[in-house]
């Protein structure tokens, strides 16, 4: 009786003080980059690498340059589980660091994260660079100043798929009557492809389905099963997780051809297949960066961040896929933040200031170059009215012990998509009241 | 000592019938209102307001609601997030469609929308008990997220399926869209939660709440002495999903800004059944402390390594917040299986006998 009244009344006076603790120090000369991750739930095997992506970037801006420019780089990591609802209570407590240092910009990794957070960090004056995810029509800077999504996005990724396959197929008179599956995890991050794949499949008379993956997608045998009956040349998928793996099990299960088995860039890491093994190999995936550990900055990571222990390196992912896409991530955001330092000075940058740095950022070959990954990606400028830059993407193919490249570079169909966007955005400003600025 | 009723006597009936009868109460109340209204709002910052007390208060408006229906009328349902979701997919519907109706009364209106799916979904409830319901109840909430889902009407075939809250103002005042500040945000959600509390403490005081009690603890002793139960059962279902649907609203518009069906989904329903069982079966109080319980201890547990200067990984304090979660969930039902509410009237007898409890 004691012992159980002491104990709830410890529990609610702990409760009580949770919040207090939020003190305010004086203001620190810092660089402070909000880490939304997800390292437990069924998002883990992808959100694992995304974290120590970015965590082991900023160690080595400290560590190898002393910060950005002189000035210190902080980050702080929440975990969100891939769920929307912790995620806004993560933003609102990143919005601000424990030493009053407003966040940089925050990179959601979570396209229902990044709905959440559009209105809201346009109110909040802080950048969002959702890299390749996200609501497309953000790549309309005109409607969305404070959200970034280059170097491409979900529908330019879809009609590069489409240019992909008919490349494969012999030209574009032979996609009338090929059969696409798009199997999708069943969220707005999933649907986001569906739009563009829908106008192509018209366009071309192609026969598309789309089969949704329910949310966390471990249970996929009727999908498959589906697909065994509609014997599809193509299939597409935008998955995520857990959901990736337990696809391409699936797909072995039935037998379906891994070089027509193609993901999107987030159904393509290390940890997407070597859960199915063997039965992997062949299975394809889109990207915008080379794979592997062979450029310059991993062996700064191995020498700054690591002390030299490769095999710790690599056992945080070093050289996976998420993690080399986080690196880039990461460089993209430290880059527009030097952007803004070059023309406010090399003091600690406020969000305005980043969102202009953003708007001007223009990575060079030349820059990757000193940036230690020069052939990892393409250079990269981008402008007011273009967020996205409809950046061509790679296909990659995974041997059963790594991903090799596939295909040159596809440039996606912009006459097609950039309209798509464009009329999403007003549709977008029209429900919230948003009049556009003039780029 | 302090907390005794002697001396205060009832000279009429209105008296002895009200809400709280006794002196003590009526001041506690009326204290937790004040601070509630004059002083949370002024003291928190935006992080408590908006990630921590706004969602508290919507999901014991929502826990109030289910606890009406499987604490008073005994109708065990697992619907809750589907109820929610009808709420908030019919406030973004009508305010869309129609933005000159005032948000307040859209909220109301897709209220009664949700009533409407409630009784729907009830009609099994006239033939099937306990877990038969609770599996009738499950097929809601997949059959309308699946709708949400697949029909693109309902959410204005936007491309991703997901509703925004748009901007809508109240007197001028901005009280969902992202401008909408925290603090009209509190006050809306409070005001609802206000409102809507003293109205279900009426209704189980009434006619309406004995009828479901009797349901509850004998329906065929029920039906003999002349209580109706198609109409007891469906009130039921109309008004505990009226209470969720303005939740499910109050949820995208004034706490989230933005959903996809997967907001509310099963887990949602699943953690408002919690609240009300930790809280406490048939008690409007407890619905509320149980709403404070699931919502408030995990953000604690998960702060708390950082609160003492801990150097833990994210994903280790998550785990260690899972398992002591769990654990205090196991631990408060083996010493008080019935909630929060009876912990506080047994503190309350003890008080009375205080200082000599036996």
């Amino acid at each position: 009786m004691k012992f159980r009244t002491l104990f709830l009344g410890a529990l609610v006076a702990a409760v009580g003080v949770t919040g207090i603790a939020v003190q305010k120090a004086a203001y620190a000369a810092e660089q402070f980059f909000p880490m939304l991750v997800y390292r437990t739930g069924p998002y883990a095997p992808s959100g694992i690498p995304v974290a120590n992506g970015f965590r082991d970037y900023y160690t080595l801006l400290n560590k190898r340059d002393g910060g950005i420019n002189g000035v210190t780089v902080t980050f702080e990591e929440c975990e969100t589980k891939y769920n929307t609802k912790l995620g806004v209570e993560c933003y609102e407590k990143l919005k601000k660091n424990s030493a009053g240092a407003k966040a940089t910009l925050f990179n959601p990794f979570s396209t229902g994260i990044t709905y959440q957070l559009i209105p809201k960090a346009t109110v909040d004056e802080i950048p969002i660079l959702s890299m390749g995810y996200g609501r497309t029509a953000a790549a309309d800077g005109r409607y969305f100043p404070w959200v970034f999504n280059f170097p491409t996005t979900y529908w330019s990724q879809a009609s590069a798929f489409i240019k992909y396959v008919s490349r494969q197929e012999g030209g574009w008179d032979k996609l009338k009557g090929v059969k696409i599956a798009h199997v999708y995890h069943n969220s707005a991050y999933g649907k986001e492809a569906n739009p563009t794949l829908t106008a192509l499949a018209k366009i071309y008379g192609i026969k598309l389905t789309l089969l949704a993956v329910d949310h966390p997608g471990q249970e996929q045998k009727a999908t498959w099963l589906q697909i065994r009956r509609l014997k599809p040349d193509w299939v597409f998928m935008s998955g995520w997780g857990v959901m990736n793996s337990v696809a391409i099990k699936e797909a072995n299960a039935i037998n379906f051809p891994m070089d027509h088995f193609v993901g999107n860039w987030w159904s393509g890491s290390e940890g997407d297949v070597i859960p199915a093994g063997k039965g992997s190999i062949g299975y394809k995936s889109a990207a915008f960066h080379g794979a592997g550990a062979n450029w310059k900055i991993h062996q700064d990571i191995i020498k700054h961040v690591y002390g030299g222990d490769a095999a710790k390196a690599k056992a945080n992912n070093l050289g996976e896929v998420l993690y080399n896409r986080t690196l880039v991530n990461a460089m993209y955001g430290s880059e527009a933040v030097r952007t803004a330092m070059a023309k406010y000075g090399n003091k600690p940058m406020t969000g305005e200031q980043i969102r202009w740095g953003l708007e001007n950022l223009d990575v060079t070959e030349k820059r990757l170059g000193e940036l230690g990954m020069k052939g990892m990606l393409l250079p990269i400028k981008i402008s007011c009215a273009d967020h996205e830059t409809s950046g061509p993407i790679i296909i990659q193919q995974w041997d059963g012990t790594k991903w090799n490249i596939v295909s040159k570079w596809i440039k996606p169909m912009r006459e097609i998509v950039r309209p798509m966007v464009e009329k999403a955005a007003k549709a977008y400003a029209k429900e919230n009241n948003i009049t556009p600025r003039s780029c | 000592m302090f907390y005794r009723e002697t001396g205060q006597f009832k000279t009429n009936y209105q008296k002895d019938q009200q809400v709280f009868p006794i002196a003590q109460d009526r001041v506690f109340v009326a204290l937790l209102l004040i601070v509630a209204f004059g002083v949370v709002p002024f003291v928190a910052n935006e992080y408590w307001l908006q990630a921590i007390l706004i969602p508290f208060l919507i999901f014991s408006l929502a826990a109030v609601g289910l606890n009406l229906l499987t604490g008073y009328a005994g109708q065990v349902s697992l619907g809750t997030g589907a109820f929610m979701a009808v709420g908030a997919y019919a406030t973004y519907k009508i305010t869309t469609n129609i933005p000159e109706i005032n948000i307040i009364i859209v909220f109301l209106l897709s209220g009664g929308i949700a009533a409407l799916v409630g009784i729907l979904f009830g009609l099994p409830s006239l033939r099937i008990k306990g877990f038969y319901l609770a599996v009738a109840t499950l097929a809601a909430q997949f059959f309308i997220l699946w709708l949400f889902n697949k029909v693109g009407w309902f959410y204005n075939d936007n491309p991703s399926g997901t509703i925004t809250a748009p901007p809508r103002t109240l007197f001028g005042i901005m009280i969902s869209g992202p401008r909408a500040t925290a603090e009209v945000r509190y006050f809306v959600a409070l005001i609802f939660l206000v409102g809507f509390t003293i109205v279900a403490k009426n209704i189980v005081r009434g006619r309406i709440g004995r009828s479901w009690m009797a349901i509850r603890d004998m329906d065929i002793a029920a039906e003999i002495i002349g209580i109706e139960p198609l109409k007891t059962k469906l009130m039921a279902f109309a008004v505990s999903s009226f209470y969720c649907g303005v939740a499910g609203a109050l949820s995208v518009f004034v706490w989230l800004g933005s959903a996809e069906t997967e907001a509310f989904d099963i887990f949602l329903s699943f953690q408002i059944l919690f609240m009300i069982i930790i809280g406490g079966l048939g008690s409007i109080m407890g619905s509320i402390v149980g709403a404070a319980f699931i919502t408030l201890v995990p953000i604690f547990l998960t702060n708390a390594p950082a609160l003492f200067g801990l150097p833990i990984s994210t994903d280790l304090s998550k785990h260690i917040e899972e398992i002591v979660f769990g654990g205090l969930i196991v631990y408060l039902l083996i010493v008080e299986p019935h909630g929060f509410a009876r912990l506080w009237q047994i503190g309350k007898e003890k008080l009375r006998q205080w200082p000599f409890p036996y």
